[in-house]
This record gives C-alpha cells, structure tokens and sequence, in this order.
C-alpha cells in the first residue's frame, strides 16, 4: 500500500512513497537542528551537558581515571591516613588511607547507575499507568489508577523509599527498587493529566472513527504527544533521584562498605570534622556538582521543549 | 458555607488517602521477609515462646485479619511496643514529635522569611547585580542537598567561627523548662525563663537553616518569576502612573499576587522537610521524631516504622490542607471557583 500512497500537499503536485520519506527525513533533521539551537543558546545548558558527560565519563573509565583504581575496594594503608590534600592525594586521604579522589570517581558509578536504573524502572509503568488512566477518563479504571497514585503522592517519597529500604536487605539494587516503588506516581500523574486533554482532540477522534485498536491509540497517537514533558520530567528527576540515592546510602541503607559511594563517604566523614575536614567536603562537593550538572542539563532540555507548545 | 464543604471535601479525601497508606505500611511490614515475631524475641529464644508470641501478636490468622487487628489498635492510639527502647511506640512518639515539629516550624519560618525577602529583593532590582547574585544562590540552594549543607554549616559556623553550638536542643549546664508544649524555645517563654530561651534558639539556628536552605532558594525563584511577572501587568503601571508610592505598588499591591504560587510550594516544602530532617536530625544529633524514625528503621523495627510514617504522613496531609486554605485566603479567583461549584 505504501507503493502507490500519492499524498497530495497542494493541487499541483503529487509525490510518491520515497519522496515523502525524503522528506520526512530532511523535516527530522531541521527539527533536530532547531532544538539543538534552542539548548545551545543558554551557555548554561552547555555547562551542564559537558559536565554531565565528562561525569559519564569518568565513571565508565573509573580504573583507567582514577589514580589509585585499588582504593576503591577493601585497602587500607594506615601509614597514610587521613593526610590532608596533596599532589599525591589531591582530595587528601580518608581514615584508613585510601585515596579520596579515586573513590570519588568509583563512587560516581553507583550515583549515576541509581538515577538511570530507577528512572527505567519507574517511567514505563508509570507512562503506561497515566495514559490507561487518562485514556478511560471518568471509568472505574480512571478512578481505581488515579487514587492509588494519590496515596503515594499523599507522602513524602523519601519516607517510604526509607521504609521500604529499611526492611530490604540493604544494598545498592534494594535501595533503587525502594526509590522506584514510590517515584512512578509522578509520571503517572503527569501523563494522566496531559492524555485527559489529549483524548478530546481530533486526530484521537479520527483515529477512533477509523476503527484503531486501544493501543493504537495509545501508543501511536497520544504516546508520542506526551513524550517532551516526560523527557523534561526525566532530565530534571536525574538530580532528585541521585539525591535520594545519596541520602539513601548517607543513612547506610544503600551501597554497603567497602564499595565506595557519594553519601557513604560523607556519613563517614563527617565523624572527623572538623580537623580532617577533606574526608566529608569533597564527597559532598562532588555530589553537588553531579547534581548541579544534570539540573542544567535538565533546565536545557526544558527550554528545548518549551517553545513547541507542549 | 463554601470554606466548610470545601474542608469536608478535603478531609474525606485526606482520610481515604491515609487509610489506602495504612494498607501500604501494613503491607511493607508484613510481607518483606522477615518474622517479626522472631525479630522481637531474638535469634536464641526457644520455638514455643516465638509460637505464642505469633498468636498474641496475631500472626497465625490471614493477613486481612491481621490488618483488621492492626487497624483497630493503631486507631485507638497503639502501635505495640518498640523493640529498641522497649517502650510503646505512641509514648515514645510523643516524646520525639515536638522536637521534630520546632524544627520544622523554624524552617519553616525562615524559609519564607528568606525566600519571599530574596525574591522580592530580586525581582525589585531585576537584571541588576542584586538580582543576579540572588539567582547564583538559588540554584546553588536548590542542587545542594541539605546533609551537604548540614556538614558546611557545622564546619563554618560550628567549628571554625563558633558561633553556634551543633549538638542537641540545649547546653548541657542549662536545665531544660518545664514541659507545656514540648518546644523548648516556647516553653522558655511560657517560664519566663529568657536565658534558656536564649541559648534554646541558639541550638536550633544551624539545623533549621540546613533544611531551610533548599526551600529558601526554591522560594525565592519562584517569588521573583511571580513577580516579575505581575510587574509588566496593568494595574501596576496604572497604580504607578497615579503616583502610588513604590513601596505600597511593591508591598502591597504586587506582593500579595505573587505570593499565592509561593505559598503552596512552601507549605509543601514544610511538609516535606519533615523527611528530609532525618538527615539533619542525625548530623546535629536532634532528639526528635526522624531521628527515632531512622534508629527503628535500622533496626528492622516494624511497629516503630509503621507508625512514624503514618504520623509523618498525616502531617504532611494536614499541612496540604491548611496551604490549600490559606491559597483559597490569598486569592479570591479560587474562592470563588470553589463556591460556584457547589
């Protein structure tokens, strides 16, 4: 069928099957050059992209980064502990020697997997959640979808990410599951308020006329009209969840010793402050500039979507 | 009439979300792995007393009985007792809220002292140094996690000015005033006690601050985009165009507008920060209720646990309902709206 489509734009021209695709593909790459215009323009945006990827970065190659890659595990050296910051050490050593720069750059690991394994986790079922919801506005299904989110947005996530947490065995893959439990309300909620409004329009009313199926209609009509704000949700929700993550394993209910992690090293070091102040500060500075990095990024891709009207 | 129904609506439904977050919570402490029964008496305790404790505690019915149970005694106030201090949970409760709730309440303050004083300052001297200087400290507010700023505090005011003590509600030689509220700074006064009052203030200044710190930036951006907002509507140039003074076109025409969006993001904020003290409880080593939440949480203590998450919850549901109030005060649009549609 696709051969012989002839979709007439004017009166004057036809075009076949290929010159279409043709097209579509050359408004696929303006589009993409306007957006990329459109985050470029906040040098801002910029920051964070980099800082982002060069956090990506390092965390990837961490044995290769990391001047002591050994540290990162069970080591101790207690000749060297707690030395202050140095050029061999240039965040200085912890209590039991290990070099604080380097798992800094191993701790980034579990920051980072925790905010890309929980928003994989919570995204799909929530989306889906929100667009059945919203879809089925005012049935039973509606109803039955949206106040089981209201329970979970009635509390604070933290507090039952923490409960959940608490009674898990406590480890980095609990701590993400816990966070996930209680993080898909929000894209439930978001995308059923957006397909609430989406299912009144014409193309839905089309689609339904023509005789789609439900999930045509849902996936292929109203699905890709709900994916920016999702998106902008998704870049913004990196920091938060890396937050929590970090609290998480600060109250020793995430990544477990000797596994380096942001929040680990900053609970640990905040008990020698404030004579060995470097064994707290650094691992806290280095959580704000991961998050500080990904709310730019997340700001920039805000703008990007912002002026489509979405 | 309207404000009435619209409470009653509020409350039904603050009920039913509660009682669905009953369920949660009974869910989370019984179906996690994990015999409670066992964790209460220990590892060496012999078979029939974990047996006879299961059915004292119920165990051995189905679930939806046990909830039943569970329910019954939650609603009259008992949460069973707590395996780490061995005392009921509602007592020990009792005993960490008030703590917890001065904490929050000064946050509270200071946040929207702060943010609404920095954002108005901001949007007054917009595309000015004042301005900008105020938007650094915002986002760095906003991305700075309040145990970071907790630690930076502690370090800076703590140890190296001295200016304020970080540990604990009171200086050790400084007995604590007779109890009334529970808020040792507002029993001080009750007293007449101003030296405890005094050094009472004194301790809560850096862990209030710490978990102010994020909510004064968020309140602060949002006020500014507020205002900056009205600033370019009508009435305010007409008001100006009359001749109105520039400190009632700002204070009272152009605030009170702007401040409905910051004010439900503050009370938000408030309820929220109430989980967030369980960090800053733990750093400056405040006695309250997130603190005793985190030990029981670290000791698998399932009726502890239980109950300060329904407590936290039922906090941060009355606290949406008075923001929700206190916006339909400010803006009469609202009002309305809730009165047509009865």
């Amino acid at each position: 069928m696709a051969e012989q489509a002839q979709v007439s734009l004017d009166l004057t021209r036809t075009f076949t099957a290929q010159q279409i695709r043709q097209l579509e593909r050359e408004s696929r790459r303006e589009n993409l050059g306007r957006a990329w215009y459109k985050f470029s323009r906040n040098p801002l945006s910029i920051v964070g992209l980099v800082t982002v990827v060069v956090l990506v970065l390092l965390a990837v190659f961490a044995p290769v980064v990391a001047p002591y890659p050994r540290h990162a595990g069970p080591f101790t050296d207690f000749a060297n502990a707690k030395k202050p910051p140095s050029l061999q050490h240039l965040f200085g050593t912890d209590q039991i020697g290990r070099d604080i720069l380097s798992r800094i750059i191993f701790g980034l690991r579990s920051s980072l997997l925790m905010g890309v394994v929980v928003l994989a986790l919570v995204v799909p079922p929530g989306v889906l959640l929100g667009l059945i919801a919203g879809y089925f506005h005012g049935t039973w299904i509606d109803t039955l979808i949206m106040r089981i989110t209201d329970i979970f947005l009635g509390v604070p996530p933290l507090i039952l990410a923490l409960a959940v947490a608490s009674v898990l065995e406590p480890n980095l893959w609990n701590g993400m599951l816990a966070v996930s439990l209680m993080w898909w309300p929000w894209y439930t909620r978001l995308v059923y308020s957006l397909t609430s409004a989406l299912r009144n329009e014409y193309f839905v009313t089309a689609a339904e006329i023509t005789g789609a199926s439900t999930a045509h209609i849902l996936f292929r009509e109203i699905l890709p009209n709900t994916l920016s704000p999702v998106f902008t949700k998704m870049s913004l929700d990196m920091a938060w969840v890396i937050i929590i993550g970090s609290m998480l394993s600060f109250v020793g209910l995430g990544v477990q010793p000797p596994e380096p992690s942001l929040g680990t090293m900053v609970a640990d070091g905040a008990r020698y402050l404030p004579d060995q102040w470097w064994i707290a500060v650094f691992p806290a500075l280095a959580i704000v500039v991961v998050v500080l990095g990904f709310n730019l990024l997340g700001d920039g891709v805000r703008d990007m979507f912002a002026a489509e009207g979405v | 009439m309207s404000l009435l129904s619209f409470l009653v609506r509020r409350l039904v439904h603050a009920v039913f979300v509660l009682f669905g977050l009953s369920i949660v919570i009974f869910i989370i402490a019984r179906v996690m792995p994990g015999d409670p029964a066992r964790m209460a008496v220990g590892a060496r305790a012999p078979q029939w007393v974990v047996d006879r404790l299961r059915a004292q505690m119920h165990l051995d019915q189905p679930l939806v009985v046990q909830y039943g149970y569970w329910l019954r005694d939650a609603l009259q106030g008992d949460f069973g007792l707590s395996l780490v201090t061995q005392r009921p949970v509602t007592r020990d409760i009792q005993e960490f809220f008030p703590a917890s709730l001065e904490l929050v309440l000064f946050s509270g303050v200071l946040s929207a002292v702060g943010g609404i004083g920095l954002g108005t300052l901001s949007a007054r001297y917009k595309d000015t140094w004042i301005d900008n200087l105020v938007r650094l400290f915002s986002y760095a507010g906003v991305v700075t996690p309040s145990f970071v700023f907790a630690i930076l505090f502690v370090l800076l005011f703590g140890f190296t000015l001295k200016w304020f003590p970080i540990i604990g509600r009171l200086s050790e030689n400084v007995p604590a005033p007779p109890t009334i509220t529970g808020l040792i700074t507002l029993d001080a006064l009750l007293a007449g006690q101003v030296g405890t009052f005094a050094d009472a203030l004194k301790h809560i200044v850096l862990p209030a601050l710490s978990l102010a710190m994020g909510s004064i930036a968020q309140e602060a951006r949002i006020t500014r985009a507020s205002m900056a907002d009205n600033l370019n509507k009508d009435y305010i140039a007409a008001a100006r165009a009359l001749g109105v003074p520039e400190r009632i076109v700002m204070g009272r025409f152009l605030l009170k507008p702007s401040l409905i969006p910051t004010v439900s993001i503050l009370g938000l904020d408030i309820a929220a920060t109430l989980s967030i003290a369980f960090l800053v409880e733990l750093i400056f080593n405040w006695p309250g209720l997130a603190r005793y939440g985190m030990t029981a949480m670290l000791h698998k203590d399932l009726n502890a646990i239980s109950a300060v998450i329904l407590v936290l919850g039922a906090a941060f549901i009355l606290a949406n309902i008075l923001v929700d109030v206190i916006v339909a005060q400010l803006d009469p649009r609202i009002r309305l709206r809730a009165a047509r549609s009865e």
